[in-house]
């Protein structure tokens, strides 16, 4: 009897660890979806400006851009991140990787050995990017100097060690669609809506999270406590709350230059995105706020401090 | 008499301001930077050319940032790292060597840059020159907020 409960028990939990095995398979591109003209690594420096790369993927303090090497430390309330050398160094960095490999790594948060990557790297965004970016950004970045700094391994407590949960959290947050344009919308409207839900990943700190860790589809955008640290991240909604008071040329400017229209020059990580936009072509950022400027005004202010 | 009371009148408001920013300095960092900001969106609208290039005003923005340099590290003593609303970061004190390098840096080339400026041209390279120091300090010792 004992023995026969044992084997149900034994058989049920094989069975539950098989539904979560399948269930948390990372999913990966075909090779079709990333057939298509040659690469350029000249508009992939474009791509590289646009989602930002050289925020993250380089160390405090870093002043070369180009040196990829990682080390940015990204707090969340489920523990500390650091991003990882995507420098082409051979071991160390991505150097050995195949286009393929980064096309997933980007665009499905799968590592090249098949493994799930945390969204503090924000593939939720960088999903919506077309492969002709991504693969002009991987030519781009080939063509950087080789950093042999080793990734530091992320402070996490159990259970978000676990990688292989993160299929589950992908099953529920993460829905593989590319950017579809809206015909409805001029095409500066959905140049500026690429950039912003794509490669410009702006969402991903002008927003409230979930628990989970999930956005609010109805909150996006309406800015969230700092997870870095003290602070706000501002909303960038029309709202009163946000840039209702903003003109589009000067959302365009302050991309550009980093001041707001009251003078004030825009600081923490922002300056550090602002970096990377003041690299777009003014079409790109005008675009931008265009996009910025007909987002829905949704409310969203700073707790009252004290 | 009347002079008398003149005089202990200034005195009695010198005071009066010298207390009143060392009871506040948070207050008095947040006018002294809402005086910086007002005079830098003037100087950003020149160089965009959205207003109208004026050599004295070019100089005189350049002149309020080394006035405003001058005393901008000191208003931070240890007992302001919190309250009053302020968006300072924890780093100004852990770095304070640092920090106090780099307001003096934005002071030091207000002045040097300031120098230079002789009409639209030279304005526009000496207000983007300088104004680097802006987010370069805001990035490390201030915290995002609205």
């Amino acid at each position: 009897m004992l023995k026969r409960l044992l084997v149900v028990v034994l058989v049920l939990a094989a069975l539950g660890g098989g539904v979560f095995w399948w269930l948390t398979a990372p999913s990966r591109l075909d090779a079709v979806s990333l057939a298509g003209a040659a690469p350029s690594a000249e508009r992939g420096r474009q791509v590289l400006a646009a989602a930002g790369c050289a925020s993250c993927h380089v160390t405090e303090g870093q002043t070369d851009r180009n040196r990829l090497g990682g080390g940015h430390a990204l707090k969340s309330p489920f523990g500390t991140f650091y991003a990882s050398n995507i420098s082409p160094h051979p071991e160390r960095g991505i150097g050995r990787w195949s286009e393929a490999d980064f096309a997933n790594a980007v665009l499905r948060g799968v590592s090249p050995s098949g493994e799930h990557y945390y969204p503090a790297f924000p593939f939720t965004s960088y999903q919506r990017m077309t492969v002709a970016d991504v693969r002009d950004l991987f030519a781009y970045i080939k063509t950087l100097p080789a950093d042999d700094t080793a990734n530091r391994p992320h402070d996490l407590p159990f259970p978000f060690t676990v990688r292989r949960g993160l299929g589950l959290w992908k099953l529920a947050f993460l829905d593989g669609q590319p950017f579809r344009a809206d015909p409805a919308k001029s095409a500066e409207w959905n140049r500026g809506a690429y950039l912003v839900e794509g490669p410009g990943h702006c969402a991903e700190c002008h927003s409230p999270r979930q628990f989970t860790g999930a956005i609010p589809s109805d909150r996006r955008f309406s800015g969230g406590p700092n997870p870095d640290g003290r602070g706000w991240v501002p909303n960038i909604t029309p709202h009163r709350d946000g840039l209702a008071s903003w003109s589009k040329d000067e959302i365009a400017t302050f991309l550009a230059d980093g001041f707001t229209p009251s003078g004030d020059s825009t600081g923490g990580a922002m300056a550090s995105v602002v970096r990377n936009t003041a690299q777009l072509s003014d079409a790109d950022r005008a675009a931008m706020a265009t996009y910025l400027k007909d987002l829905p005004a949704r409310e969203g202010r700073p707790p009252q401090r004290r | 008499m009347k002079r008398f009371v003149i005089a202990a009148a200034t005195l009695a408001l010198g005071t009066f301001a010298v207390t009143a920013q060392g009871a506040d300095p948070i207050a008095a960092r947040k006018e002294s930077m809402k005086t910086v900001g007002q005079q830098t969106g003037a100087g950003a609208r020149m160089a965009r050319g959205q207003a109208e290039f004026n050599l004295a005003q070019a100089r005189a923005i350049f002149a309020s940032y080394e006035q405003a340099a001058a005393t901008y590290a000191t208003l931070f003593p240890d007992n302001s790292q919190t309250g009053g609303d302020t968006a300072a970061l924890p780093a100004i004190w852990s770095n304070r060597a640092a920090f106090t390098a780099a307001v003096a840096k934005w002071g030091a080339d207000a002045r040097t840059e300031g120098a230079k400026v002789t009409d639209l041209a030279t304005f526009q390279a000496a207000f983007t020159e300088v104004t680097k120091n802006c987010g370069s300090c805001h990035e490390v010792y201030r915290a995002r907020r609205n």
